[in-house]
């Protein structure tokens, strides 16, 4: 199998230009092998369920139906879908023969991808807890008991998940490294065509023919690691276990449920929630639970689109919670994440709640817990 | 078939990829030369030689677009051995590509024709994507004035196409010149009664006057009725990396009385949108006035 493909260019130099398509095969076998290997060990080698590591909700004052991905997020979602899936699709239908004017409408779907992802990225640093999708120690810690139970561990305590697991998280910052890098070189690779935003200049920046070797190989590689990265998240997108996660993405809402059945209400606070175990310091995030209480769904915090009434260290209240918890919206402020007359702890405890709140972590038993807080506030 | 003609060590990457394959393809699907009469036109083996085409009776009195072509075509001797079929599916003269350079055409990430400092006197003016090489076939914008059929025979049976789709588009695969896919082969060549005796134009403009490759050919097959343009086909080659049909100037003219203002005005519309390179801005004009021609002619038919 070959990697790159190279020639020689007029001064007689060896240069890169571009990737092997062995490669696209390569993606398109590791995806296709993931996803049965994953399929065969869900149907027949797969472990029972794992052992409740406790966190669980009691799912007491929880609505039916709990918000899940507010209407900006899964526009958002199915429009840099769509534009990955055609620009996937233009990139290598042509290698394998089908054959039509896919240029232009790569570089379409490239700059509208580019635009989703900068709306995306805005966004999440201003209106959504940025830190809600970064790998935490609970999430590691929540990883390698997975592991272990999915070896067969059988017994093995499984923490339940914050809104994102670990699983996701890892799947979406493999998709931002590879996205971005591949819009990055994209946008150098434009200079190359005529566009309506203007005719080609390949020698606009001066750069070498080696150089520009280096930037499609790097496109080249980002584009099949996507490839393998959308195979691999259709596959589970669609597998019927996962399915009520998929239609979250579709109609916004899980199942009561499913929510006490796979998340930790410390970790994903849910207005109106009852944890099973308090497991939280006093005066830290104790409105969960309270019946007015004000815990920002991290569906708000998170950022829902709509939810931008709330300040940043809350995010609580708006179009979330009154799905979630009705008439619980709260104006959001400091005072909003304490919420009511569980607000106790006052500003500081406040504010770790709205850290909870706005990263689905619950300030737990465990410093870092506090921590995670700390730093999301 | 005749694309064999075009191959020689050096251009090893170009297709036909060898000559045994070539000939399999000929072994399995015939061989088919000469010139035969059917109820709606006429069929040209692909392998008739340009000789052939050029000096047939049949083909000079009913389709002299065809026959002007050929005879316009290198020289006597190439001409000899050259075929229609050949003529019509050969590589792209572009000399970077020629030379070997690692070009988009050649699978590559660079056209080193459209550089700031390229010689690009002979190549495209519109059409381009990425590539600026142009087709080199004379016969190819008699045929679509004619609005030829080509047959194509491949392992998954036989496929007709019409002539100007028969010609690859860089935007489709920047590698390949025509339609034609591996174990693919142009074998027939089908010309409808439909432009039968009508008024025809051809002009090939070279830098000499004999073997050489055009810089623009202009093909054009007007019906004419009470001294109005009936009907119009008008192709050119030399401005695309394919021969193109100019269907806004068909329409300019259609219906209207020829004359050498309205060839202008056909001509302005046909050029309309041309990106000229560094060196090949005396394209449009060339281009304009031999739009101008091909309509003045008819006027003067």
């Amino acid at each position: 199998m070959e990697l790159w493909r190279r020639a020689a260019n007029p001064w007689g130099q060896d240069v890169l230009i571009g990737i092997s398509w062995d490669l696209m095969w390569a993606a398109v076998f590791a995806g296709l092998a993931f996803t049965l290997a994953h399929a065969v060990w869900a149907k027949w080698l797969a472990p029972a369920a794992s052992t409740d590591a406790g966190g669980g909700s009691s799912g007491a004052g929880l609505p039916a139906q709990i918000l899940r991905h507010a209407l900006s997020e899964r526009v958002f979602h199915w429009v840099m879908s769509a534009a990955m899936l055609v620009l996937l699709i233009t990139a290598f239908a042509p290698v394998i023969g089908i054959q039509f004017a896919w240029v232009t409408i790569h570089w379409i779907a490239g700059l509208i991808l580019t635009a989703t992802i900068v709306y995306h990225i805005i966004h999440a640093v201003f209106w959504q807890d940025f830190w809600a999708m970064w790998v935490n120690k609970a999430d590691i810690e929540a990883g390698l008991a997975e592991l272990s139970h999915m070896v067969g561990r059988n017994g093995t305590e499984v923490p339940k998940a914050a809104k994102y697991p670990i699983d996701h998280k890892m799947f979406h910052h493999g998709a931002s490294v590879s996205g971005l890098t591949a819009i990055v070189t994209g946008i150098f690779m434009m200079l190359r065509i005529d566009t309506w935003l203007g005719a080609a200049n390949p020698y606009l920046l001066d750069i070498t023919d080696s150089t520009w070797g280096v930037v499609y190989v790097v496109h080249g590689i980002s584009g099949v690691a996507l490839f393998g990265l959308i195979i691999t998240h259709i596959y589970f997108a669609i597998r019927p276990d996962k399915w009520w996660i998929t239609k979250s993405m579709i109609y916004g809402f899980i199942g009561q449920d499913k929510y006490v059945e796979n998340f930790d209400p410390n970790r994903w606070a849910i207005p109106g929630a009852a944890p099973q175990e308090e497991r939280v310091p006093a005066g830290v995030g104790a409105s969960l639970g309270s019946d007015d209480a004000v815990v920002g769904s991290s569906d708000a915090a998170v950022g829902s689109g709509d939810v931008e009434s709330g300040s940043n260290d809350t995010a609580a209240g708006g179009g979330d919670l009154a799905v979630g918890g009705g008439d619980a919206a709260a104006s959001g402020g400091d005072a909003a994440a304490g919420g009511g007359d569980a607000a106790a702890g006052g500003g500081d405890a406040a504010a770790g709640g709205g850290g909870a709140a706005a990263t689905g972590e619950s300030p737990s038993d465990s410093d870092d817990g506090l921590n995670e807080s700390e730093a999301a506030s | 078939m005749a694309v064999i003609r075009d191959m020689i060590p050096a251009f090893e990457l170009f297709q036909p990829t060898n000559v045994e394959d070539t000939i399999e393809l000929l072994d399995r699907y015939g061989e088919d030369r000469g010139v035969r009469t059917t109820p709606d036109g006429v069929e040209i083996g692909a392998l008739t030689t340009l000789t052939n085409v050029a000096d047939h009776p049949e083909l000079t009195a009913d389709y002299s677009v065809l026959t002007d072509a050929a005879s316009h075509i290198a020289t006597p001797q190439i001409r000899n051995r050259g075929t229609l079929g050949g003529n019509l599916s050969q590589d792209t003269r572009c000399w970077y590509y020629r030379g070997g350079w690692p070009c988009y055409r050649a699978g590559g990430n660079t056209c080193y024709a459209s550089a700031p400092t390229a010689m690009n006197r002979e190549h495209c003016i519109s059409g381009s994507s990425r590539c600026v090489a142009v087709n080199p076939s004379d016969s190819a914008s008699a045929l679509i004035a004619l609005d030829a059929k080509f047959v194509i025979r491949g392992s998954r049976g036989e496929r007709v196409v019409d002539a100007q789709d028969y010609f690859m588009r860089p935007s489709v695969d920047i590698e390949r010149m025509t339609i034609l896919k591996p174990g693919e082969l142009l074998t027939t060549i089908r010309i409808p009664s439909t432009w039968a005796k009508a008024t025809f134009y051809y002009e090939k403009i070279e830098d000499r006057k004999s073997w050489d490759f055009a810089l623009m050919t202009i093909a054009s097959a007007i019906r004419m009725s009470g001294g109005v343009i009936q009907d119009v086909r008008l192709a050119v080659n030399g401005v695309a990396p394919f021969p193109v049909r100019l269907e806004k100037a068909e329409q300019v003219v259609r219906g209207r009385t020829p004359s050498d203002d309205l060839g202008m005005e056909a001509g302005t519309v046909a050029t309309e949108g041309a990106q000229p390179l560094r060196h090949n801005a005396y394209k449009i004009d060339l281009m304009r006035n031999l739009v101008r021609r091909a309509i003045r002619n008819s006027a003067e038919a």
